[in-house]
C-alpha cells in the first residue's frame, strides 16, 4: 500500500512540474501584460518602473525559477487586476464550482444509472432504443445551447427558476453553499442540469455496456440456477459489477467537468472559477491563469488518487502494491 | 464501383437514420458550398445591410423589400443568410482540423506503433499526458496565447484532438504488424517504411475514418463553445457559434430568433454527423475502446 501511494505521488509532482513547465511557457507567451495595464499615456520610464515590479524584465529562465520556487511556496503572485493573492481569489471561487460539478456528477449518476441499466436489461424495447439515442444527443449538443434554451423557456417564458447567480447561500464552516437554502437550490438546478447533460449519456452508456457484459458471464447463470430472484441478481450481481468502469470513467473525467463548468458558469452567470478565468484571459491576468490552471491539476491530481484507491476496493483483482498484472 | 466499396455502401444504407444522416450532411455541406448563391444576402458585405431592419422577427418584411424568414440581428442582418456563412465557417474548421490531426496524429501513431522501443514509449507517455488534460482546457490556453482567427481555432483544435488519433492508429499497427502479410512484405524485403505506408497503413485506416467521422461533430461543438465564450472565431467571419453568442443578450428581452435559429442550425449539423459517424462505426465495426 505504501509502495503504492508513494509511487502515485511520485509520479503526480512530475505531472505537476510538467504542467507548471507548459503553463508557465502559455502564459508567458500570452503577451506583455503591460501594454494592457498601464495608462496609455504612460512614459516609458514608467513602463519600465511596472515591468520591473512584476519581475517581467527578467529573463525567461530566472522568471521561471522565481516562478517555480513562488510555487512550491502556494504563491503565484498577485491578481493583476484585483491586487490580491491570485491563489486566494481563486479558492474563494472553489466551492461555487465544486458544489456546480459535484451537483451535476450527482445528477449525472442518479439519472444515467437507472436508464444504462434499463437499456442494458431490454435492449431491445422501442423506449431502451429511445434512452441510447437520446444519450448520443445528450453529449453531442453543445451544453451552453441547451443552457441558452432551458433560459428561455424555464426563465423567461414560465418564470419557473432563476437564471443567474448563486442565490442565497448559508455559510458552513465559512464556505457558502447555495444547496442548503431553497432559494439557492432553485438557483442551482439549471446550470447543474446543464453541466450533467453530457454526463448523463456518459453513464447511460458506459451502465448499458456494463450490463450487457456482465449478463453473459458464468456467475449470472450461476445465480440464475441457483433460484435467486431477479431483482436481488441485477441489484447484487450484476449492477456492483457493471458499475466498476463508471466510476473510473467518471473520476478520470472530473477535471473535466470542472473545466467544463466555465461555459455553463458563463452562460449562468455562476460566480465560480470558470466565470473568473474567462474574465482574466480577457484581462491578460497572468497570476490568475496559472492558479486556475494549479487548482485544476491539483483537483485533478487528487480526484484521480481518490479514483484508485477506491478502485480497489470495489474490485479485489487490482492489487495496490504497485506491481503490474 | 469497386465491390468493397458498394458492399461497404449496400451495409451503410441498410439503415434509414442512417441513410438519413447521410443525406442531411450532403444537404448541409452543399449549402455551405453555395452560401454565396443561397443566401438572399452577403451578411459581410456592410453596404447590403439596412441598420432601420434591426431585430425584426422571422417573416418580415423589410425596408428594401427584403423578405427576412428567419428575422434579423442588431445590424439588420438577415438571419438565413449569416447561419449559411456561419455553417461555412463552422464546417471548414471542423472539418479542416479533424483532417490535420488526423494525418498528423495518424503518421505519428503509425510510426510510434511500428517502431516500437523508447520512441514509442516517449510518443506514448506524452499522449497519455495530453489525454489526461481536458480538451476544452488545451483549447482556451491555446487559444488566449494565440488570440482570435480561424486559423488560430484550427491550430488549437488540432492540439486538441490529435493524441487520441496517435492511440487509435497505434493500436491498429500493433494488431496489424503481427499478420501473415505483413511477414510476407519482409520476406520480400521491403523496406521498413515502404512496409509501413504502404501495407500497414491502408489497413490501419478504418478506425481512423471513424473516429475523424465523430470528432468533426465534437469540433464544430468545441469551435462553438469556444466562440461563444469569446476565444474562437473572429467577428468578421462569425461561426454558428459566434452568432449564437451574439444573440445572448437578446434572449432575455423575447428576440428568441437572434440565437435560437443559429442554435437549431448548429445542433441539426452535430446530429446528422454524429449519425453518421455511428453507423460507420456499426459497419467499419473497429474497436474504439483504445
Amino acid at each position: 500500500m505504501i509502495g503504492f501511494l508513494s509511487k502515485r505521488l511520485a509520479q503526480s509532482l512530475l505531472v505537476m512540474l510538467i504542467m507548471s513547465a507548459l503553463v508557465f511557457v502559455a502564459v508567458f507567451a500570452i503577451g506583455n501584460p503591460v501594454d494592457v495595464l498601464i495608462d496609455p499615456r504612460a512614459t516609458q520610464a514608467e513602463i519600465n518602473a511596472a515591468m520591473k515590479a512584476l519581475g517581467l524584465d527578467q529573463p525567461f529562465w530566472m522568471q521561471y525559477k522565481t516562478f517555480l520556487a513562488n510555487l512550491v511556496k502556494g504563491d503565484v503572485g498577485n491578481s493583476w487586476v484585483y491586487n490580491e493573492s491570485a491563489l486566494k481569489i481563486m479558492m474563494q471561487r472553489l466551492p461555487a464550482t465544486l458544489e456546480l460539478a459535484i451537483s451535476a456528477l450527482v445528477i449525472a449518476i442518479v439519472v444515467g444509472i437507472p436508464l444504462g441499466a434499463y437499456a442494458g436489461l431490454k435492449p431491445d424495447t422501442p423506449s431502451a432504443r429511445f434512452i441510447m439515442g437520446s444519450s448520443i444527443l445528450s453529449f453531442s449538443v453543445p451544453a451552453f445551447w441547451v443552457g441558452l434554451m432551458l433560459i428561455v423557456i424555464f426563465g423567461v417564458k414560465l418564470h419557473w427558476l432563476p437564471i443567474a447567480g448563486r442565490g442565497e447561500t448559508i455559510s458552513v464552516f465559512g464556505i457558502p453553499f447555495s444547496f442548503l437554502t431553497l432559494d439557492g437550490l432553485s438557483h442551482l438546478i439549471l446550470p447543474a442540469f446543464t453541466l450533467s447533460l453530457s454526463r448523463i449519456g456518459m453513464v447511460i452508456r458506459l451502465v448499458r455496456s456494463g450490463v450487457r457484459e456482465v449478463l453473459g458471464q458464468d456467475y449470472i447463470k450461476f445465480a440464475r440456477a441457483k433460484g435467486l430472484k431477479e431483482s436481488r441478481i441485477v441489484r447484487v450481481h450484476v449492477l456492483k459489477n457493471a458499475l466498476i468502469p463508471v466510476i473510473t470513467v467518471m473520476g478520470a473525467d472530473f477535471a473535466g467537468l470542472l473545466t467544463f463548468a466555465v461555459v455553463t458558469e458563463t452562460v449562468f452567470a455562476w460566480p465560480g472559477m470558470g466565470k473568473l478565468i474567462i474574465d482574466s484571459i480577457a484581462m491578460l491576468d497572468r497570476p490568475m491563469i496559472v492558479a486556475y490552471l494549479m487548482v485544476t491539476v491539483l483537483i485533478f491530481i487528487l480526484v484521480n488518487f481518490i479514483v484508485d484507491v477506491l478502485y480497489a476496493v470495489i474490485d479485489p483483482r487490482i492489487s495496490l502494491t504497485g506491481a503490474k498484472s | 464501383m469497386n465491390p468493397r466499396l458498394s458492399r461497404f455502401a449496400k451495409a451503410y444504407f441498410d439503415d434509414k437514420i442512417a441513410l438519413a444522416g447521410f443525406i442531411g450532411v450532403v444537404v448541409l455541406i452543399l449549402l455551405a458550398i453555395f452560401a454565396p448563391l443561397i443566401a438572399p444576402q452577403n451578411p459581410y458585405d456592410l453596404a447590403q445591410l439596412t441598420i432601420v431592419d434591426g431585430r425584426l422577427p422571422p417573416g418580415s418584411e423589410g425596408t428594401t423589400g427584403i423578405y427576412y424568414l428567419l428575422g434579423t440581428d442588431e445590424q439588420g442582418r438577415d438571419m438565413l443568410s449569416a447561419i449559411l456563412y456561419g455553417l461555412r465557417t463552422s464546417l471548414i474548421v471542423g472539418i479542416v482540423s479533424v483532417m490535420l490531426a488526423l494525418v498528423i496524429g495518424g503518421v505519428i501513431g503509425l510510426i510510434s506503433g511500428y517502431v516500437g522501443g523508447w520512441v514509442d514509449a516517449f510518443i506514448m507517455r506524452t499522449v497519455d499526458l495530453q489525454l489526461s488534460i481536458p480538451t476544452i482546457l488545451v483549447a482556451l490556453i491555446l487559444l488566449a496565447t494565440l488570440g482570435k482567427g480561424i486559423d488560430k481555432i484550427i491550430i488549437a483544435l488540432v492540439v486538441a484532438q490529435w493524441a487520441i488519433f496517435v492511440r487509435i492508429a497505434r493500436a491498429a499497427v500493433l494488431v496489424e504488424k503481427e499478420k501473415d502479410y505483413i511477414a510476407a512484405a519482409q520476406c520480400q524485403a521491403l523496406g521498413r517504411w515502404r512496409i509501413l505506408f504502404t501495407q500497414l497503413a491502408p489497413n490501419c485506416v478504418s478506425p481512423l475514418i471513424v473516429m475523424a467521422a465523430i470528432s468533426v461533430a465534437g469540433a464544430i461543438s468545441l469551435e462553438a463553445t469556444l466562440s461563444f465564450l469569446g476565444l474562437g472565431v473572429p467577428i468578421t467571419r462569425p461561426s454558428l457559434g459566434l452568432l449564437i453568442s451574439n444573440g445572448f443578450e437578446y434572449l432575455l428581452s423575447g428576440r428568441y430568433w437572434i440565437s435560437t435559429f443559429p442554435g437549431l442550425a448548429l445542433v441539426v449539423v452535430i446530429v446528422c454527423i454524429n449519425l453518421v459517424g455511428d453507423r460507420l462505426s456499426d459497419v467499419l465495426n473497429p474497436r474504439l475502446d483504445t
